[in-house]
């Protein structure tokens, strides 16, 4: 069952990753549109576009990743304060209930719309290029897929800390700032104290 | 469609779920489709009128709607120049330059840690970083020096939390997104509340020093540089940032540039800073984009939800049956704004600001017009209250992100009384506001002429 889990918030992970870089193209992009526009007087075509595509499929295709991780916010002052196995259960029937439905209306019908779009060749309106928006729009059904499975890791996960109390480590990952100091932190206190 | 009870069952039931901690995001999203499919039911018993309803396309078009809003595109730049900056080792170098520069001051180094607080969050804009870096920087600086702790824990919290507040910050442009304002009035109108706020602070900790010396004794003499040696300081630490945010907001209130293209080349130049300060590795950039890429999805999947959310609750009438509730309450203006603010400051107890912007700002947003308020002028309120959301007990995140750094150094309830200050002074900066409105709604009016509604 742990392969089960890890191998799909492994693929979680590494989708979202891969997707994080687009953050490096559109800042270099929209740079360089910026340069041309006001230094060169010559503004490209495309700037808009990219601009756009990379932002939508940045933050579409994170998604699992974010929930492969648990940094989707929470309002989570009572949650917290709970035993795991009530977390636990909770959880599972929240995910149940409420989870699958809107997923896998993005899922299905979002591939209906994105086929659609195929057949016709979908180009965008918002700059003279043109750009094809089909792969774009092809994005929506696939991140409903891999939330989908990340969704049935979440399942597993919760059943297992039912049963034993416990929740699984999730993968090794970058922590933010203030949670990798306060960390260092609790670290450094514990061993003055032995 | 129009069957407010259903509405109001949406809300209550939507509440219930997000205080058993499920993602806010994926609730927002199952509340949209359940109700939604409910909403559009068709009545049909075919297996094609059970599966093919409205709210499904509807989910899948605000989806897209999300993924090519041009304002929205500006939250990821403005997150990677984030990291890129506060894991460039910058905030180190700010907060010593100006603590030097600063020693003539009373309670020179509470000043520095203000204004290293409030140019490193316009910067990095995340208030957990800020927070825990001053922590683990300013206090033990603040502590070997004898400063009252109390005090010093209070300046870190209140002084970190100005990010959210002063542009470029996120949560702006955020606003901007939900209320459908423009971005560059949101920045106009937030920079001198903003100031303001940080000028207060900084005011209140020369009277406090003033007044009783002991909780911050001044600097021993053979401990200060020579003058040439802190503007050299100076100059290579704290005004390559500052010149880099301040390009980044003119440019935005110049009108040069969108918030977007502005934000883009902050994060070429906060890359490009942090590679002079030889602080930039391979291993620095992939963490600060994988960061981004989780923080974006964080912030952008609360829209898929809140748009869906949002269209249906509206559908079924619930924003008429509340805006027909409170209406029907007879308020004057300034009483309904004190029943929001009020409302919106008890949420900040246990919610965060984007749970609070996302979910429950957009109820008060179409009723501004009843009571002719200004939504600019009411954005900046709401901007202000949302900075008591990390500094109110018991749930101040600021106080925990410190004590969580800080660990047996200080009692939480020591910082709890020394935050108590700036929550009044917030308090009053929203007096201030509400007296003299043109404090925020002077400079959007002079950069971009008169506002129409």
């Amino acid at each position: 069952m742990d392969r089960f889990v890890y191998s799909i918030e492994g693929l979680s992970v590494w989708v979202g990753r891969a997707f994080g870089w687009c953050i490096l193209i559109l800042t270099l992009s929209v740079s360089y549109e910026v340069f041309v526009r006001y230094v060169l007087n010559s503004p490209t075509v495309w700037a808009m576009d990219v601009m756009i595509q990379m932002y939508g499929a940045l933050f579409l295709m994170a998604g699992p990743y974010a929930l492969a991780q648990d940094t989707h916010v929470r309002g989570d002052f009572i949650y917290r304060l709970l035993p795991v196995k009530t977390q636990a259960s909770i959880d599972l029937t929240l995910y149940v209930l409420f989870f699958f439905p809107g997923m896998l209306a993005l899922f299905w019908f979002g591939a209906e719309i994105a086929s659609d779009s195929w057949r016709y060749k979908e180009v965008s309106w918002n700059s003279p290029a043109r750009i094809q928006i089909y792969f774009f729009k092809t994005l929506i059904p696939i991140a409903g897929f891999l939330l989908i499975l990340q969704g049935l890791a979440e399942i597993v996960r919760c059943v297992r800390a039912i049963r034993e109390g416990q929740w699984m480590a999730r993968l090794n990952d970058v922590k933010e700032t203030e949670q990798l100091l306060m960390e260092q932190s609790a670290n450094a206190s514990e061993e003055q104290k032995a | 469609m129009s069957n407010p009870e259903v509405a109001i069952l949406m809300l209550c039931l939507f509440i219930v779920l997000v205080l058993l901690g499920f993602p806010i995001a994926f609730t927002l999203i199952a509340m949209g489709v359940g109700f939604g499919y409910y909403a559009y039911y068709s009545g049909g018993t075919t297996l094609e009128d059970i599966f093919s309803n409205q709210i499904f396309y509807l989910l899948n078009q605000n989806t897209y709607s999300v993924m090519e809003n041009d304002i929205l595109v500006a939250i990821p730049l403005f997150l990677f120049m984030g990291y890129v900056v506060e894991r460039a080792d910058i905030v180190g170098r700010l907060f010593r330059s100006l603590q030097m520069a600063a020693h003539n001051l009373p309670g020179s180094m509470a000043i520095a840690a203000l204004i290293t607080c409030t140019v490193f969050s316009t910067a990095s804009g995340i208030v957990g970083a800020v927070v825990t870096l001053m922590g683990l920087l300013a206090f033990p600086a603040m502590a070997k020096a004898h400063y009252d702790k109390k005090f010093a824990s209070g300046v870190i919290c209140a002084g970190g939390t100005l990010g959210i507040l002063i542009p470029p910050s996120i949560m702006l442009i955020v606003y901007a997104a939900i209320a459908q304002l423009s971005p560059l009035r949101l920045y106009a109108a937030a920079m001198f509340p903003g100031l303001l706020l940080a000028g207060l602070y900084i005011v209140y900790v020369i009277i406090r020093v003033k007044i009783n010396p002991e909780i911050a004794p001044k600097p021993a003499k053979e401990d200060i540089p020579p003058t040439i040696e802190i503007y050299k300081d100076l100059a290579v630490s704290f005004v390559p940032l500052t010149v880099l945010i301040t390009v980044v907001l003119g440019s935005i209130l110049g009108g040069l540039a969108t918030p977007a293209e502005a934000a883009a080349m902050g994060a070429l130049g906060s890359l490009i800073l942090a590679a002079l300060y030889r602080a930039l590795t391979w291993q620095k950039i992939q963490e600060s984009v994988f960061l981004c890429a989780k923080a974006t999805a964080m912030v952008c999947w609360l829209f898929v939800g809140s748009w869906t959310f949002a269209s249906i609750f509206s559908y079924l009438g619930g924003h008429d049956v509340i805006e027909h509730w409170v209406l029907g309450m007879d308020l004057a203006p300034w009483q309904f704004l004190v029943m929001v603010q009020t409302i919106i400051f008890v949420l900040g107890w246990p919610l965060e600001w984007s749970e609070i912007l996302i979910i429950f700002v957009p109820i008060f947003l179409p009723m501004l017009d009843n009571f002719g308020v200004n939504p600019y002028f009411f954005a900046m309120l709401v901007a202000l209250n949302l900075q008591t959301s990390f500094l109110t007990p018991p749930m101040a995140m600021s106080a925990y992100y410190l004590k969580g750094v800080l660990k047996d150094q200080i009692e939480l309830m020591d910082i709890f009384r020394g935050l108590m200050p700036y929550l009044g002074i917030v308090l009053l900066c929203m007096v201030l506001l509400y007296q003299f409105p043109g404090i925020a709604l002077w400079l959007p009016d002079y950069l971009f002429g008169a506002y129409v509604p």
